[in-house]
């Protein structure tokens, strides 16, 4: 049993080793990254705004969440409510880096991701939709999303 | 379990036959707008886009180019009844489709001998307009013609593929969560029929063509290029999803 699932999290970390231009490697290790992208804690207040910020983070196209000041928010996905609670910060920073490799179906766009895409407009190819250093402010801000 | 779904499903077919219209649960955009915005596309005297459809008609009947022929000289109005609501088509001696403003160019750089009407000029969408204006009413009726096929076809995997760096698809949005709310948004089932329309946004008339670039642009996707066949696919896919619905144009959309 524990062998099984040392070697199940040993492949994970294997093929979860992203080499990808513009985003770092980083490692997979069940359903989430331990370690952080970048060097510098996360700012939750930065986060915040990334979240809110339509053009940045773009998560209230699709999410709702306790921004208030935000009044136009998406349906088309689980509120981010509560966020903190459901999930650790490494299993939350996998579900923002790519999502995919959880539910291969997702809607979620990878936010750290360059490979597999396509006819991806010139202006953003081979780049991440958030810089390592965002998405951890990302992760940092869900963090304090206790209920 | 099975017995409600088999029920169902006699129930739609006997609904089918029965009344078409009542079993059809398809929705165009004008039903995902509010109340103001469907009496400002139904009033014609508050409608922006009449504006481009008398332009039209003005032009229409305008002789140009060194054939020195209008359109009214060579096409009767009657003739251009249910015209936008069977586009795109394929081209008399052409081996690919083209849309209602590739029709009109064409007949304004070949039949008229005039200097050619730039994609999304104001003449060009306003003769459009008016041709479209004349399906108004009309059921969307694209035609049984093979050659269309394979256009169809790429347009359907365009449809359904992901692209963009979102890694969106056109049926994530339009299939899948069609009703939802994107942002303050309601997502419209991406029904065709009220183009050329005006939309507040762009406080200007377009082409379905521009809708479908900004949707593209929206996702961070690589728009094609403005005389790309990929366009035409698309739009011949959309019109065979809404085949039967009832063509709107100028509609009005926010
Ligand atoms: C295009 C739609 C879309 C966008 C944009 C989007 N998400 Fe999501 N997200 C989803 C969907 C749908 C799910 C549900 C899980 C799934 O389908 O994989 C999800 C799941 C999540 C989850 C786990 C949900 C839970 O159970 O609590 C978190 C956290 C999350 N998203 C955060 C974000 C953040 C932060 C952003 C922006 C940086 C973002 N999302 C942008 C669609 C989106
Ligand atoms: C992320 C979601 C999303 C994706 C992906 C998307 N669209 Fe849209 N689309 C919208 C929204 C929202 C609107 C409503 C227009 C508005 O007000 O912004 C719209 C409008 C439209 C309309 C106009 C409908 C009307 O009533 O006038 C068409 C047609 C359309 N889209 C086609 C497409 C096609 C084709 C694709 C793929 C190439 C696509 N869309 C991709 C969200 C999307």
């Amino acid at each position: 049993m524990r062998a099984g699932l040392l070697v199940a999290a040993l492949i994970a970390s294997i093929a979860g080793t992203a080499w990808a231009q513009g985003a770092s490697p980083y490692t997979v290790v069940g359903d989430a990254i331990s370690q952080p992208l970048a060097d510098k804690p996360g700012d939750p207040a930065r986060g915040r705004a990334i979240v809110a910020n339509r053009s940045v983070g773009l998560c209230l196209l699709c999410h709702s969440g306790p921004i208030p000041e935000e009044r136009f928010q998406g349906n088309l996905a689980p509120s981010l409510a509560g966020a903190g609670g459901r999930w650790s910060v490494a299993q939350l920073r996998l579900r923002i880096v790519d999502g995919a490799r959880l539910n291969p179906d997702t809607i979620m766009p990878p936010y750290y991701r360059t490979t597999g895409l396509q006819r991806v407009a010139k202006p953003f190819e081979g780049k991440t939709i958030l810089t390592a250093e965002q998405i951890e402010d990302v992760v940092a801000y869900l963090a304090t999303l206790k209920e | 379990m099975l017995l409600p779904a088999v029920f169902a499903a006699s129930f739609a077919l006997a609904q089918a036959s029965a009344d078409k219209t009542a079993a059809d649960k398809r929705r165009s955009g004008y039903q995902d707008m509010g109340a103001a915005l469907q009496k400002m596309q139904d009033d014609d005297t508050a409608n922006p886009g009449m504006l481009f459809v008398q332009l039209g008609q003005q032009l229409w009947a305008k002789p140009a180019g060194a054939a020195n022929k209008a359109c009214a000289d060579c096409h009767s109005l009657a003739d251009m009844k249910g015209v936008a609501a069977r586009y795109p088509a394929m081209a008399k001696d052409g081996d690919k489709p083209i849309d209602l403003e590739g029709r009109v160019r064409l007949c304004r750089t070949v039949n008229q001998q005039a200097e050619p009407l730039a994609p999304e000029s104001r003449e060009l969408l306003s003769l459009a307009a008016f041709v479209a204006n004349q399906s108004r009413g009309l059921p969307i009726a694209p035609p049984d013609d093979p050659r269309l096929a394979p256009f169809r076809a790429q347009g359907a995997a365009i449809y359904q593929r992901r692209q963009g760096q979102l890694n969106l698809s056109c049926a994530i949005c339009h299939d899948d969560n069609a009703g939802k709310k994107l942002a303050g948004v309601t997502i419209p089932e991406a029904h065709p029929t009220g183009y050329p329309l005006y939309r507040l946004e762009w406080q200007a008339l377009g082409s379905l063509k521009r809708r479908l670039r900004n949707c593209l642009i929206g996702i961070r996707a690589e728009a094609y290029p403005s005389d790309a066949v990929e366009y035409v696919a698309l739009e011949i896919y959309l019109m065979d999803r809404a085949r039967g619905m009832v063509f709107e144009s100028p509609g009005v959309r926010p």
